[in-house]
């Protein structure tokens, strides 16, 4: 893959932004705790020689009466792949959308319990709209904005943020190549995004998400659309992304979990049964249901 | 949550109580499961077979058992070619995984020891009506238990007992012991008469053979630990030479 304009560095050429929301990963928020909180042995497996770069504590979540996150402790390691695994309706993808302040989206949803990102409490008293552009996120079905053009569709993040690029062109040019998507693309970046395969609109939006730079990439089942090879793809992109970005992946396909992550966690009826590196998961997961879901045993 | 415990706990299986949701590959992981165990059969049959003609100097069914090798060999490629099967269109994991790579070594440890029992075969069709009784009784020992440790390593891989597996492999060492204290024995004897020279390596031979047999009887074990625990056993024994 092409390395020319990488997007943070052609982002901050590309365009300004604002003074206060400064990303250097060494220099968190002023005055808060620095990554590490008191160190639960919940994520002793997580964290021996890594840094958290975001973290549960306690945390759940609500649909009204309805509690489907149960007291989740998860760190979740700097610039590594986490994949959440886990039945339909375990709350995987509800609790990967409080990660980024979706979840209050829903009419009646409510959660309790503490998100931290870079030691920072951002559950409650923070904009929600900043701490989405710093937890970005890609969904299950390609959703590029159907009256855009491929360019614009790359840029709509940024302007939803209000934000104005410096340079338009090398912005979209390195989001795009980012993706591998350019060379495909770069002769009709005026044509609209719906033009695209499914894999390639995967792409797009993926694009989309890294145009904003955002620190953490949410991605809820971003291949289960997407035939073998566009998956391959969303999945090398994966491998390719994780040295600039904090990566967390909700999946049903097991295989794909064991692919593209680093760690695993497994997620059973909102609580979470076991966490650990992604290759002893595979091999010796220690607790029976984790065992039981994994291998198709699961009655 | 139980994702920080150091050790692991997943034991044993009662195998009657999780099937697969698959009923299929329910099928072929049974059926795997058969036919390395009638692998182990063929083999240990092999080796009995070996080992009585011997006792008995009886060259006739020492040429018969040994037409088994081919059996075994067949079964080691059968069993092969299921192994890549279930590999490659199920992707195993976690127990099941284990259990499949486990039985991709088996086999071949289960070939070696057809070979090494059809080399018995070989030596006692060699040695012909020779009666001298050198090394007879050390003999009949070494492979006793040889027999007994290729029959408790199928066993433990049947039942999933890492306990037993772990026995199979404490026993190696008589095994050693055995053909240790043979060889001087049999040196001492060449010495005084040389007219048994060539019954004597011969018999030194077979002897050789069971204490190889012994090993790879060990290396079932080992992998059978593996298998049911997750815990690779091999060469945690030190440096120690053996043999």
């Amino acid at each position: 893959m092409d390395l020319v304009g990488r997007p943070a560095d052609a982002g901050r050429v590309a365009f300004e932004r604002e003074a206060s929301s400064s990303r250097a990963p060494s220099a968190p928020f002023a005055g808060a705790p620095n990554g590490e909180h008191a160190q639960s042995d919940a994520d002793a497996v997580a964290s021996r020689a890594q840094t958290s770069k975001m973290r549960t504590e306690e945390l759940r979540a609500f649909f009204g009466r309805s509690e489907v996150i149960r007291g989740i402790t998860l760190p979740i390691p700097e610039k590594k792949v986490t994949a959440i695994i886990g039945p339909s309706g375990c709350g995987k993808s509800t609790f990967i959308r409080c990660l980024n302040r979706m979840h209050e989206v829903v009419p009646g949803a409510r959660s309790t319990g503490k998100v931290l990102l870079d030691g920072q409490e951002i559950s409650r008293g923070v904009d929600p709209v900043r701490i989405r552009r710093r937890v970005g996120m890609v969904f299950q079905k390609p959703n590029p904005f159907p009256t855009m053009s491929i360019r614009d569709n790359v840029l709509a993040g940024l302007r939803l943020n209000g934000l104005r690029p410096k340079d338009p062109a090398s912005l979209v040019e390195s989001a795009l190549r980012r993706v591998a998507l350019w060379d495909e693309v770069k002769d009709g970046l005026g044509r609209s995004g719906l033009s695209l395969s499914g894999g390639q609109q995967q792409r797009l939006c993926i694009a989309r998400t890294l145009a904003t730079e955002p620190e953490v990439i949410l991605m809820d089942e971003p291949c289960s659309a997407l035939d073998p090879i566009a998956t391959a793809r969303v999945e090398e992109l994966i491998h390719e992304l994780q040295s600039s970005y904090t990566i967390v992946i909700v999946t049903h396909n097991m295989q794909q979990a064991a692919r593209v992550s680093d760690y695993t966690a497994f997620f059973y009826m909102g609580e979470l049964i076991e966490h650990g590196r992604t290759d002893a998961m595979f091999t010796r997961p220690r607790q029976q249901k984790t065992e039981d879901y994994i291998t198709g045993r699961f009655g | 949550m139980g994702g920080s415990e150091a050790a692991f706990s997943v034991e044993a299986r009662d195998p009657v109580e999780r099937f697969h949701t698959d009923r299929e590959y329910e099928q072929q992981l049974t059926s795997l499961r058969e036919q390395v165990l009638f692998m182990g059969a063929c083999v240990e049959e092999l080796l009995t077979g070996a080992v009585e003609a011997f006792q008995e100097r009886d060259t006739e069914r020492a040429r018969r058992v040994a037409t088994l090798d081919r059996q075994v060999d067949r079964l080691e490629v059968d069993i092969d070619d299921a192994c890549l099967q279930v590999l490659a269109r199920r992707q195993p994991v976690a127990s099941d995984l284990r259990f499949v790579t486990t039985a991709l070594k088996v086999v071949t440890d289960l070939e070696r020891i057809g070979d090494l029992a059809t080399n018995i075969c070989a030596r006692v069709i060699e040695l012909g009506a020779h009666t001298s009784s050198a090394g007879r009784e050390t003999i009949g020992k070494m492979a006793d238990t040889t027999r007994s440790m290729l029959r408790d390593a199928l066993d433990a891989f049947v039942a999933g007992d890492a306990l037993r597996a772990q026995a199979v492999i404490e026993r190696d060492a008589r095994v050693d012991k055995l053909y240790a204290d043979l060889f001087p024995l049999l040196i001492a004897r060449m010495t005084s008469q040389p007219e048994i020279v060539d019954q004597a390596m011969r018999v030194l031979s077979i002897a050789k053979h069971l204490e190889r047999i012994a090993d790879h009887a060990t290396n079932l074990a080992e992998m059978v630990v593996f298998m049911v625990k997750g815990e690779d056993v091999r060469h945690a024994r030190g440096g120690d030479v053996r043999g």
